[in-house]
């Protein structure tokens, strides 16, 4: 069994329980034992970042060493916010040895910086996906926009994520998941992201447009891997609605929910219960 | 108009961008998702720090647009300089802050993100329940979801206690340390 480590962050711990959920179920299914790194904080998000850069660096900084002291050599972060700012803020104390000793002393902590940070398509295209092919029991037959977001491809000269502005690599997923990927044009536009509370108005209309455009080039679902745009797309659909004047029912799953379902695992494993849009498919199979 | 070099060269130093170097071909305002919202585009802050006018710099440092920049980071892929706008985002956001220049009308946005950090200031992690009160005693804004969050607690997606870590101390320092 490979063992990894892993940080959920704060969303996978509340509003986003069922990605945690099914991440967790996913890597079981696969053999794959993540161990949560000890002790971690909030990476800042957001938040940290716009308000004070060296809080943000820190911030992301502690966790980093965190999981170096606890010997960990790999760590799967599931949400693309945690994802972008635990890889940023090593790239950036890695170029500026001046900043990586401020940081660390900081943070009280010695930091070395060479940690492998997976997102969770690393981790399936990493160890699971020669294997996921022959795992897949119910092929998940339906039309899919894949939705990328911001945070898991840009920056691209530090996270090198496959094509900037037509990713591929949840699609190939996905289609080896047994499903139809549709070509769309709002794979990597943003959902509104944080400002979810505090400009609701705006969110409802930029993951308006990006929900829209997948139902109107007929997916039956969004894939996501994000629980900023996952939650965006979901839980304010009444929002999304009213600004669409129209009412797209389409759900929202994360990736890891998709290929659990694909790979036989039960709804309530993967807890598509928790979704406010409900999973539901014309044709069930 | 008031020439200042001053405001622009510690921009530089802090960001490491070279504003010179922007051409004006409106690409990142084209691609920015917000820029309708913006009292100015990305290609539009770019031109008022190449005049080094210091009533310019000031009037950024009051605008709307610091704070509806969402950092999705659109602007510095499609800029044919590759110059990193989203830096100069956040240094002109931690400028205004600092200096306390927030534009009234973005004053919601910036609540927000000061009770995230009060929310993970003490206990480590964010604390959802926290968070939003935190943000409606802030802004006054009470009523708001208040359908949503019963709804989510019973989804199982609102813990009602906060997860306190073991290290709130060394959190608290890290904060207290970088505070200016």
């Amino acid at each position: 069994m490979k063992k990894l480590g892993f940080y959920p962050g704060c969303s996978l711990k509340g509003s986003s329980s069922e990605y945690a959920q099914s991440v967790l179920a996913v890597a079981k299914a696969f053999d794959l034992e993540l161990t949560e790194i000890n002790d971690w904080n909030c990476c800042g998000a957001t938040a940290a970042h716009n308000m004070n850069k060296e809080l943000a660096l820190s911030l992301s900084a502690r966790i980093l060493a965190l999981a170096e002291k606890q010997g960990m050599t790999e760590v799967v972060v599931p949400c693309a916010a945690c994802y972008n700012r635990l890889t940023v803020t090593q790239h950036e104390l890695n170029k500026d040895e001046a900043l990586k000793q401020r940081v660390s002393d900081i943070i009280e902590m010695p930091i070395s910086g060479n940690l492998q940070i997976l997102n969770v398509m690393q981790l399936i295209d990493k160890y699971v996906a020669d294997r996921l092919e022959e795992k897949v029991t119910t092929p998940f037959g339906h039309k899919v926009a894949c939705y990328y977001g911001c945070l898991l491809v840009r920056p691209h000269n530090i996270l090198q994520f496959d094509r900037l502005e037509d990713p591929q690599s949840m699609d190939i997923l996905m289609k080896r998941s047994g499903a139809e990927p549709i070509a769309w044009g709002f794979k990597t536009e943003c959902c509104g992201a944080g400002f979810s509370v505090s400009r609701t108005d705006v969110v409802a209309k930029l993951s308006g447009n990006i929900v829209k455009d997948a139902a109107d080039r007929g997916a039956e679902a969004i894939i996501v891997a994000c629980p900023m745009c996952q939650s965006n797309l979901d839980m304010r659909r009444p929002q999304i609605n009213e600004y669409l004047k129209q009412k797209i029912d389409i759900p929202v799953l994360y990736i890891t929910q998709a290929i659990g379902l694909a790979v036989g695992l039960s709804p309530k494993e993967v807890g598509l219960q928790k979704h406010f849009v409900p999973v539901e498919f014309s044709e069930q199979h | 108009m008031i020439a200042n070099q001053k405001s622009i060269l510690e921009l530089q130093q802090h960001t490491g961008v070279n504003v010179n170097r922007c051409y004006q071909c409106g690409k990142c305002s084209a691609g920015c998702q917000l820029a309708d919202e913006m009292d100015f585009p990305p290609s539009m802050v770019m031109h008022m720090l190449q005049t080094r006018d210091e009533e310019l710099f000031q009037q950024l440092l009051n605008s709307k647009t610091i704070w509806l920049c969402v950092s999705c980071q659109n602007c510095i892929e499609r800029c044919p300089m590759s110059i990193d706008i989203p830096q100069i985002m956040d240094y002109l956001r931690e400028k205004s802050a600092g200096e306390h220049k927030i534009n009234h009308q973005s004053r919601d946005i910036v609540a927000f993100h000061r009770a995230f950090l009060d929310s993970i200031k003490y206990t480590g992690r964010l604390y959802e329940i926290g968070l939003i009160a935190g943000y409606k005693t802030r802004t006054f804004h009470l009523t708001q979801d208040v359908k949503l969050a019963p709804k989510m607690y019973a989804k199982g997606k609102l813990p009602l206690v906060p997860e306190m870590i073991k290290g709130t101390r060394n959190i608290k320092g890290i904060f207290s340390r970088t505070k200016h």
